[in-house]
């Protein structure tokens, strides 16, 4: 089995995968960083969006081994300690959540669209996440999160 | 204690850091030590009889621990929760449902071999090892053709495919409403499946512990003790006291995770045979084809009006699909939470409803969020927009007209419900106003210049919930009580813990049952923790549905605090020296009426677990209470909503523009919270009427809708912003005055969307559009409409 290393988080991390194993799973079954969801298997959702080299990726489809030596943010990597990431925090301002389940996946789709477009219009936001499916919120309440994020984005 | 965190305000939700971060304990992140992995070999057909099964091959295969089929399970199958009677008094058709089958299957995903091994590649790999001989059968998919003669049947014992023909209401009395009717509106429709989809897909985790004795199952449940009871009791016969059921952080539900499914049951019962834990977790793919589909009705319906558009009576027939096996709640969708809200917010006195409920070689169909209420609400809504056509009645007119006034609570409806309380020109007077509806003309002709058809439309809806009261859906069929439990743990320092029986995945529980239970004994909400999801720690629970969880699992917390406070009043009192009668409580402390005496709440608290200056010989020490509370009726909440659609001619290609929902869902503890409720029932809504349609394929019964690139679901970018009003009547008869609110906007949206688009189109004659009004559909209906558009 092939070994991949990468850093996760700030962390070197290194594990044997199949070829056919997926970075979210990597992630998932060997780091345990259960944040990052599978919701479905089509690369539909985006509910295991993740950062490599800082671009968002869904990590569904990417092979493990193809993100062998990148680097790798995972909602758990987001927040500061304690201190919420200002996407984060304004999706909890705001209500942009409820079940959880497509959330960090969501928020980590947001924070890769406002670093792209510092001042995102409503309906920017809605094409920008039309790749993030959530079934509770109807968006509206995302959205809100999304615009307040960007502000709050530019410290 | 009113305050930034108690009764009625916007407090953040104490679940949100964990979901934010990552740190949300998911079923599918559960895993155990020793841990296999579950593969269930599904049927690729429709219906075929199994002449022979081969596993040989995959239990040599790598990684694999043990492969069973249905000739291995020696447990029982999964059972219905409700029974219905037909008209003739026969009880329905209720088949087996093996959680493995044995001899047929009955729909795509049927579940064929159960392949445990030590990682999931390995038993999906040696699945496909499997060699099946399938003898395909004809089948039957279409709900209108299914109880024709001739038909493939799905159970010999249900001829004709019908499971029960049921009806309610008085027949007589509505024919002769009919009699004298000055006019007749008629309409036939189709409330068309769909497919749930919450987000997490359903996953289940067995584990058994030969020391104890005990099996454990992990699940993405609604409901975990109705999963033990029925598990438990039914399936594989585990005494409740060895068997503990774990809903935990659990990632959507919508209905579709109520029920009790095969692969719960496949986990915990292989897990006792292999002696380790088994994770099975469905693949997308695979939830398109074994969660619970939900709707899937065709109904005729008929409105008799005198000459001023007064309705006299309604007449409705409507066959429901239950699919291939009858699920947990299914049998009481179409009838009980449909036939019984036909009267809506109207005061038609004769009403008279058949049910003809069939069996297709389809997945199950159970509840879905509002599950029979909307299809009744669809039903009633587009009829009343027709009539009103029809009789050439202003739309909102019609409705006035025909509202049950507010000085005729408690109303008893010819259908079998007695409403307590509600206001619906309150609530559509402030939706009116809100959405502008006085100026749409204006609106229409500015689009009309952009070449855009726009359309207004809308629906006053009524919905019941708050389900329910024990003996009265015993009476209708129920197999259970449906009751709620909440315990309140007060600690020797005075923080509180406290149980419910009812779940969240979403609805935000332990938020707002913090605020309730902190405003109501005066302490911080810091102060408050809530417990669900666990048999092991809370009593007893019949969970989340049927937008419950407060009117009654929030009614048991308050039963279960008004314990708390009576007896910590008597030790209050015996430590002021002062009689009961004369003690009060009230932000948190306990003062002597008309003095200065007074012990906090804390106090109270230690003294009853450090008991040396106690009233021992009246009250035992400590300060625990248990309640549980039997609704004693449902709750009703009701309102308006009201839509505006463009309708681009050259594409067929329909926007909601404007959407206004105003409801009234009783007493309100977190307004932020109940907003968010509302928004995610309109995207389900909004999704029935112009995006989602679940489709087979008529000859093979394959589900050709089985992935989110052939199902529609709702994106960002369908959708519009939500203008959210509330106008609140108290529900009377439970201790908080809450009706319920997490379907009320899935009820209340469709047809105020289709009656906005065949408001854009009825310039042109179109009179009728069905659900999903996809671009194709909506472009079908301009180019075939009796007229053509004015040239641009």
């Amino acid at each position: 089995m092939p070994t991949v290393r990468m850093t996760v988080n700030g962390r070197a991390v290194s594990g044997d995968v199949e070829g056919r194993t997926l970075l979210v799973q990597f992630l998932r079954d060997q780091l345990r960083l259960t944040g990052t969801h599978v919701g479905c298997d089509t690369s539909q959702c985006g509910a295991c969006v993740v950062h490599v080299d800082g671009v968002s990726v869904k990590s569904c489809t990417l092979l493990a081994v193809q993100a062998d030596g990148a680097q790798v943010t995972t909602i758990e990597g987001l927040a500061k300690g304690d201190e919420l990431h200002p996407m984060q925090a304004a999706f909890r301002e705001h209500h942009g959540l409820q079940c959880g389940y497509c959330t960090p996946g969501m928020v980590m789709s947001a924070v890769d669209l406002v670093k792209n477009n510092p001042n995102p219009t409503e309906q920017q936001i809605r094409d920008g996440l039309e790749g993030n499916i959530c079934r509770c919120t109807g968006y509206h309440n995302i959205v809100k999160a999304v615009q307040a994020g960007a502000q709050a984005m530019k410290g | 204690m009113s305050s930034a965190t108690g009764i009625g305000a916007a407090v953040k939700r104490r679940e949100d850091f964990r979901f934010l971060t990552g740190r949300g304990n998911y079923t599918d992140d559960i895993n155990r030590p020793g841990q296999t992995y579950g593969y269930i070999l599904r049927s690729p057909h429709a219906h075929a009889q199994i002449a022979k099964i081969d596993v040989s091959k995959a239990k040599a295969a790598p990684g694999v621990v043990a492969v069973f089929t249905g000739a291995d399970y020696d447990k029982g199958g999964l059972p219905c929760g409700w029974q219905i009677h037909s008209k003739d008094g026969s009880p329905m058709i209720e088949p087996a449902h093996p959680p493995l089958c044995k001899d047929e299957v009955r729909h795509v995903g049927d579940q064929v071999a159960f392949v445990i091994a030590e990682t999931y590649a390995q038993a999906k790999d040696a699945a496909e090892l499997i060699e099946v001989d399938y003898k395909e059968l004809p089948a039957i998919i279409s709900t209108d053709k299914a109880d024709a003669a001739g038909s493939p049947q799905v159970w010999a014992e249900a001829k004709n495919n019908v499971c029960y023909d049921w009806h309610i209401g008085d027949k007589a009395a509505t024919d002769a409403a009919f009699a004298k009717a000055a006019h007749v509106t008629k309409i036939d429709l189709v409330n068309q499946r769909l497919i749930p989809n919450a987000m997490e897909p359903r996953s289940a985790v067995g584990d058994y512990d030969r020391a104890t004795g005990e099996y454990t199952l992990y699940t993405t449940s609604q409901n975990p003790h109705v999963i033990r009871l029925l598990m438990g009791a039914f399936v594989l016969q585990i005494p409740e006291h060895k068997l503990r059921v774990v809903a935990p952080d659990v990632g959507g539900g919508f209905g579709s995770k109520i029920f009790h499914y095969a692969e719960e049951a496949l986990v915990t019962w292989a897990a006792g045979k292999i002696e380790r834990p088994i994770k099975w977790t469905a693949e997308r793919s695979e939830a398109f084809i074994t969660d619970a589909q939900g709707r899937d009705h065709v109904s005729h319906a008929e409105l008799a009006m005198d000459k001023d558009g007064k309705f006299l009576g309604l007449r409705v027939s409507t066959k429901a699909n239950m699919g291939a096996y009858l699920s947990t709640f299914a049998p009481a969708v179409p009838t009980y939470l449909y036939a019984t809200l036909l009267a809506g917010v109207y005061s038609t006195p004769a009403i008279y409803a058949e049910v003809k409920a069939v069996f297709t070689h389809t997945v199950p169909v159970d509840a879905y969020r509002g599950a029979g209420r909307p299809e009744a609400t669809y039903l009633l809504e587009r009829l009343v927009e027709k009539a009103a056509r029809e009789m050439k009645m202003d739309q909102v007119a019609i409705r006035r007209k025909n509202f049950i006034p507010n000085d005729a609570f408690p109303y008893q409806t010819p259908v079998a419900l007695q409403y307590d309380s509600g206001d619906y020109p309150a609530t559509l007077d402030m939706a009116l106003k809100m959405a502008d509806w006085a100026g749409f003309e204006g609106r229409r002709q500015e689009a009309a210049k952009r070449g855009q058809l726009r359309g207004i439309g809308i629906s006053t809806y009524l919905e019941a919930c708050g389900i329910a009261p024990s003996a009265v859906v015993g009476s209708l069929g129920a197999r259970a009580g449906l009751y709620e439990c909440g315990q309140v743990r007060v600690h020797p320092t005075g923080s509180v813990t406290i149980f419910t029986g009812t779940h969240s995945h979403g609805q935000g529980h332990e938020t707002t049952f913090a605020q309730l239970i902190s405003d109501g004994l005066g302490i911080p909400i810091e102060n408050v923790e809530v417990v669900h999801g666990d048999t092991n720690k809370i009593p007893f629970g019949m969970g989340t549905y049927g937008s419950r969880s407060l009117a009654v699992g929030g009614s048991a917390l308050v039963k279960a605090m008004d314990k708390i406070i009576a007896k910590a009043t008597k030790i209050a009192a015996h430590l002021m020296e002062a009689s009961a009668a004369d003690v009060e409580f009230k932000d948190g402390n306990f003062t002597v009426k008309g003095t200065d005496k007074s012990v906090p709440f804390g106090q109270v608290a230690l003294t009853a677990y450090v008991p040396h200056n106690y009233p021992i010989t009246e009250l035992e020490p400590g300060l625990e209470e248990t309640a549980f509370y039997d609704p004693l009726n449902f709750t009703y909440p009701g309102g308006t909503h009201i839509c505006e659609v463009e309708i681009d001619p050259e594409t067929g290609a329909t926007q909601v523009v404007n959407f206004t929902a105003v409801d009234d869902v009783g007493r309100v503890i977190n307004p932020m919270i109940v907003e968010g409720q509302v928004h995610g029932g309109l995207a389900q809504g909004i999704g029935q009427a112009l995006l989602e349609r679940c489709v087979y394929d008529e000859e093979s019964g394959q589900l050709l809708t089985g992935s989110y690139m052939d199902y529609t679901m709702p994106r960002a970018d369908n959708l519009p912003s939500f203008k959210v009003g509330n106008h609140v009547t108290l529900c009377t008869h439970n201790p908080i005055g809450a009706k319920g609110v997490g379907e009320v906007g899935a009820i209340g949206s469709p047809p105020a969307v289709i009656n906005a688009v065949i408001d854009a189109l009825s310039p042109l004659g179109v009179t009728d559009i069905s659900m999903p009004a996809t671009p194709l559909k909506v472009w079908q209906a301009i180019q075939s409409a009796p007229k053509k558009l004015a040239a641009e």
